[in-house]
Parts: structure tokens; C-alpha cells; sequence
């Protein structure tokens, strides 16, 4: 594979300068939380744009270029079209590969630098384009995972998906040769955006950040996107963590907190009241990052005024909060079902190999790991989940996989396709049906002070 | 309850026998939409109808939707979108797909959230109509909810592949 695009045009920053991991790190050290938005729109203008309302929003944030879904996965020449016939304003993201490098560096100049760190997001299974795009121009941000960019989007044979990743992982590590620190985010945590027990999610998470840190990145964060229940929520956050602290050795690491990813609440204030679970789920676990969604998520693709605002609602949300402790001795989170049932996941598969990429792999096949609902023709679709009397996301059927009975288990049965409805629209009924109120976040004062002995990077 | 849900098996070949039960629809989305919720609930209500379902997925190439189609005779081909390149690919996948004379006549409808605009474009439907789908299901003032939107396609569904028995 060759190692640059034909062309390097840098952006008007050394790359030396950004470090993403770092500025998140300095952020938490301040007892700020970071947001961020998943903004993208194809016309260079309308990006910049966003960028700049995005820097200049009322609250410590990174900036996000999201890639259209022709370029994520791999149809350039739709990209192209769409940029030739009306400079990509049908687009529903931004074409880094399309749009030469020279316009997509003066996009970012002048607002990129080391205070303001900016994540290239786009979900392919097939990204050698996109990371050559970004290796071209020293972009050193952006997230991804071979195993969850690529089951639940698409048809890419996931042992493809497994050595795209890996290519690409090892050419982005190269970029620290510009004394740059490349920094990559696992999206496992957010596996279908909903109804994925949380347990898998962390496992998932946990172990593309194993992958990563094989192929000698250095500075990660790992994801988990919020789901149905604050308790269960904080458990899993917590596994997480607690997992990370003992598995990966790394430089800089931290946890980005997705607002909520499935079919979101209709009414302004039900969505405020999500993001502010969102946010209090993030305070409660010492989570560093959080990726906001918009009072407009259910409707349509946000604008710029609707991400900034929901920067902004989480900004005031979360308030001052005191820096991270390095963690205690024997601090690290109980040892809930959360915890136990990611370890086995990940155990049994560290099992099958001493290589993540191949172990990934061989516990797909052997169903060790298996998504519900995922359609992929990789994915066994033996599992399946549901929500319980409390909206807590529990294994129906947990088929091959190495774990321990589950506490709560829902109904069997259960998976009908009126029933699916109902989990798939819980949150936006629970939080469109809510009374107003004043408190919009859910971090209690019992959560705060929980969350200042939490486990952490060193 | 209804009977239990049955894995889905890992090729998509095995899980669909043509002419099984009451025919088999395809349910799929277009090439570049990656969203999955909305073929996995069709696939259910579909089934539950008393269809063998073929879900091909999100991000189906046009070649292999095609193909599958040529290879299985469905009663009935689902197209959901919701990433707002539905019109342009539905357009471009239909005259492919009407290209070739074993699915000239087989019903294709399609739904979902075609464009990126807060409504639907006008002249949206009748252009999809127009270049050969049986039906459209656009989101938009009315039928803003993708689950209304979802709803209303499988009654629909079941209409046309029961009236139609076009295989």
C-alpha cells in the first residue's frame, strides 16, 4: 500500500501542534468536559462556517469534519459528481477525498491549531482514501474500528474491513514521525446506536482500542453511547474504564460519552432533556469527551445554529466540575455484572489469538462475539435483546457467547416486530411524555463525588 | 406472543428457499445508506405477514440487489432509505433494475427519508413513480415518523404481493 497521496498540501498548522488527546486531557485536568459536534456539509464555505460557530460556541469543544456516505463508503465517483454539478451542497457530509486538498487545508486555516483540535469522522470499512486524504494534509484526529465500522454499515467482509483497518492504523501511527501524536477513537462503544447490551459494547470498545495500541497508536479514547437506563449506564462506563486501566498501556487515553444514538425525542424539550442525561452521565463517570446530538436529530440533518446551541446546553450542564484523580488503590469500580460479562467477552477472545485483528475474527465465526440485529453476513444473528420493566437493556437470547448467565434476561419470546417498535421508540416516548422541568441533568451529588475516585490514565 | 423470533442465518442464501410459505420479499436499502433499524423492523412485520424475508442490508450495491432478485423471483422488492440519497439512488437503481426483463413487471416500492431536505422535494414521488416504482413512501409533513412511515408500508407490502402474485 503506498504511504501518501499522490500530493501532500499540509494544513497552515505543524501537525506537532495538534494534539487531540492532549487538549482533551488538558480539558479534564480543568475540570472542563469537551463537546463535540458530528457536524459535516459538503460545500467547503458551509464547513468552514460550521467549524468556525463550533470554536467560537460558549463551551470548551474540538471540531468535527463528518464525511458524506458516498465517500465513507468508497463510491468516489457519486462524490464527485455531487462536487462538480453544485460544489456538494446536496451532500450529506463533507468530501475530504473529493475536494482537493488545497480547499479542504483553507477550510481549516486559521481555526485549526492546539486549541482548537479537529476529529475527521466518517464510518468505512474501506478507508485507505480517506486516510490518505488526512495523511496528505497531517490531520491527526479522526475514529474508527475494523469491527465497528464495518458490521453494522455495510456488506465489506469483515476480514477486509480487519486488514483495511490494520493498514490504515499503521500509516496513521506513522504521522508521529512529524513529532505529531496521531489520535485514533474506537467506535465499538456505539455498536447499531441502540439496543446492543451493554456489556458487548464495552467489550467491543475495549477491544478495538487492543487493536489499535498493536498497531502502534499511542494516544486513544474509547466510546460508549448512552442507552436506556442512567444506572445501567454508569455501570458500563465505569467496566469501561476500570477495563481500559487494566489492559492498555498507552500514553493518553480517555472515555467520549455518545448522546444518545437511537431514534431520539421529537420535542425541544425532551432532547434537552436526553443531551442533559448525556452530560450527567459523562460527570458521573469522569468521562472527558462527550459527542452531543440536537433538538433537530429526529427530524433532519442539524444546522450549524442547532449544533451550537446543544454544545452550549451541555457546557451549562455540566458546569465546573473538580479535575480527575489518578485513581486509588482498589478505587476501581465494583465488580458489577457490567464488568464481569465485558471481561469474559474479552478474555475469550484474547484467547483465540495473540493477534486482536485475528482473534476479532475468529470470534465472529465462532459467535464468541455476536451483534443482535446486526444483518451483516459476517454476524451470526443468534443474540437478541430487549428492554425490561425499567428500560434496562438485557440479553433475550445471549446464543454462542462466552458469558455468564445474565441477571435480568427479557422475556422470551419478546422480539416481535410491534415489540421491537416499542424498545426502538422507548426513549423518544419516555422523554417527549416528560413533565417540564427545572433540573435538566441527572448528576447527583452522590454521582459527583463517585466520580472523583474513578479509574483513569496514569 | 407471537412464535419465537428464528435466528437469522449467516448467508443469506441459506435463509431463503425460493417459493418459500408465502413467497419472499427483499428488503434492502441503497448503496450508500448504511441504517439498518428500519430493514431490520420490515424484515420482522414482513415475517410476520407470512413472507420468507431476504434482507440484503444497508449499503447494498446496485449489481447485487439486482442479482439476488434475478436469482430468487421475489413476490416483492422493499427499498428503505432514510439517509437522504434515496431519490437520487432509487431513481438510478430503478432503471437498472427495470433493465432486466425478469424484473420488469416485479412490484418495487420504495420509502423513507429520500432527500436532505426538512420536506420532501416536490415532485419527488411522481418523478420515483415516474421511473418505475410501484409505490413510494416519502417522509415528510404528515408522515414525519418513521414508524408511521414503517407502518404504512406493510399492509402495503401485503396488498401488492398478495393481489399481485406476479411469480
Amino acid at each position: 500500500m503506498s504511504d501518501v497521496a499522490p500530493r501532500t498540501v499540509s494544513t497552515d498548522v505543524h501537525p506537532s501542534e495538534v494534539d487531540f488527546g492532549a487538549f482533551v486531557r488538558r480539558a479534564a485536568d480543568a475540570g472542563e468536559l469537551v463537546a463535540q459536534p458530528r457536524m459535516g456539509f459538503g460545500p467547503p464555505g458551509l464547513m468552514r462556517a460550521g467549524l468556525a460557530a463550533t470554536r467560537s460556541a460558549a463551551a470548551t469543544t474540538v471540531g468535527t469534519l463528518t464525511l458524506d456516505s458516498y465517500t465513507r463508503v468508497g463510491d468516489l465517483a457519486s462524490a464527485e459528481r455531487a462536487v462538480r454539478a453544485d460544489g456538494g451542497a446536496n451532500l450529506n457530509g463533507y468530501p475530504i477525498v473529493s475536494h482537493p486538498a488545497e480547499t479542504t487545508a483553507a477550510v481549516l486555516a486559521g481555526l485549526l491549531n492546539r486549541d482548537f483540535p479537529v476529529q475527521v469522522r466518517h464510518g468505512s470499512a474501506v478507508p485507505a482514501d480517506i486516510f490518505s486524504a488526512l495523511i496528505a494534509l497531517r490531520l491527526t484526529a479522526t475514529e474508527g474500528g475494523p469491527v465497528s465500522y464495518c458490521l453494522p454499515y455495510g456488506r465489506t467482509p469483515l476480514a477486509e474491513s480487519i486488514r483495511n483497518w490494520s493498514d490504515c492504523a499503521v500509516r496513521f501511527a506513522a504521522l508521529r514521525e512529524f513529532q505529531s501524536e496521531p489520535h485514533l477513537e474506537t467506535f465499538g462503544g456505539c455498536m447499531l446506536g441502540q439496543l446492543c447490551p451493554p456489556g458487548l459494547l464495552v467489550a467491543l470498545s475495549v477491544l478495538e482500542a487492543l487493536f489499535f495500541q498493536q498497531r502502534g497508536l499511542r494516544s486513544l479514547s474509547v466510546s460508549y453511547a448512552q442507552q436506556t437506563n442512567p444506572e445501567q449506564d454508569i455501570e458500563a462506563v465505569l467496566a469501561l474504564r476500570r477495563l481500559c486501566q487494566e489492559l492498555l498501556s498507552l500514553s493518553s487515553w480517555h472515555v467520549v460519552i455518545y448522546a444518545y444514538m437511537g431514534v431520539y425525542p421529537r420535542t425541544d424539550r425532551g432532547a434537552y432533556r436526553l443531551l442533559g442525561e448525556a452530560a450527567g452521565l459523562a460527570l458521573a463517570t469522569g468521562s472527558e469527551r462527550i459527542i452531543v446530538k440536537t433538538v433537530a436529530e429526529s427530524r433532519r440533518i442539524p444546522t450549524i445554529a442547532e449544533n451550537v446551541a446543544a454544545l452550549e446546553y451541555v457546557a451549562r450542564a455540566a458546569g465546573a466540575r473538580p479535575p480527575l484523580r489518578p485513581p486509588a488503590d482498589g478505587a476501581n469500580g465494583d465488580d458489577s455484572a457490567t464488568y464481569q460479562e465485558a471481561n469474559a467477552l474479552i478474555n475469550a477472545v484474547r484467547n483465540l489469538h495473540r493477534d486482536i485483528g485475528t482473534a476479532l475474527l475468529l470470534a465472529f465465526r465462532h459467535g464468541y462475539l455476536d451483534v443482535p440485529y446486526c444483518v451483516h453476513p459476517d454476524n451470526r444473528g443468534r443474540t437478541r435483546s430487549a428492554l425490561d420493566g425499567a428500560g434496562r437493556l438485557c440479553w433475550a437470547d445471549t446464543g454462542a457467547l462466552p458469558v455468564p448467565p445474565p441477571e435480568r434476561r427479557a422475556p422470551a419470546g419478546a422480539v416481535t416486530s410491534s415489540g421491537l417498535l416499542e424498545d426502538l421508540f422507548y426513549i423518544q416516548r419516555k422523554y417527549d411524555a416528560c413533565a417540564p422541568e427545572s433540573g435538566e441533568t441527572a448528576a447527583s451529588p452522590a454521582l459527583a463525588e463517585r466520580s472523583r475516585r474513578l479509574p483513569g490514565p496514569r | 406472543m407471537n412464535r419465537p423470533m428464528e435466528p437469522v442465518p449467516a448467508r443469506a442464501a441459506d435463509r431463503c428457499p425460493p417459493a418459500a410459505r408465502a413467497g419472499t420479499v427483499v428488503v434492502s436499502s441503497v448503496s450508500s445508506d448504511a441504517h439498518t433499524w428500519n430493514l431490520v423492523f420490515l424484515q420482522l412485520l414482513i415475517e410476520e405477514l407470512g413472507y420468507t424475508v431476504l434482507n440484503l442490508g444497508p449499503c447494498v450495491p446496485d449489481d447485487l440487489l439486482i442479482e439476488e432478485c434475478c436469482r430468487i423471483a421475489p413476490v416483492m422488492v422493499v427499498i428503505s432509505s432514510v439517509n437522504g440519497h434515496g431519490r437520487e439512488e432509487g431513481l438510478r437503481l430503478i432503471d437498472r433494475l427495470r433493465a432486466r426483463p425478469e424484473l420488469a413487471a416485479t412490484p418495487v416500492v420504495i420509502g423513507g427519508k429520500l432527500g436532505i431536505e426538512h420536506e420532501a422535494a416536490a415532485g419527488q414521488t411522481e418523478a420515483l413513480l415516474d421511473a418505475g416504482f410501484d409505490a413510494v413512501f416519502a417522509d415528510g409533513p404528515g408522515a414525519a415518523d418513521f414508524r408511521t412511515l414503517l407502518a404504512s408500508m406493510a399492509p402495503r407490502a401485503g396488498e401488492l404481493a398478495g393481489d399481485g402474485g406476479r411469480t
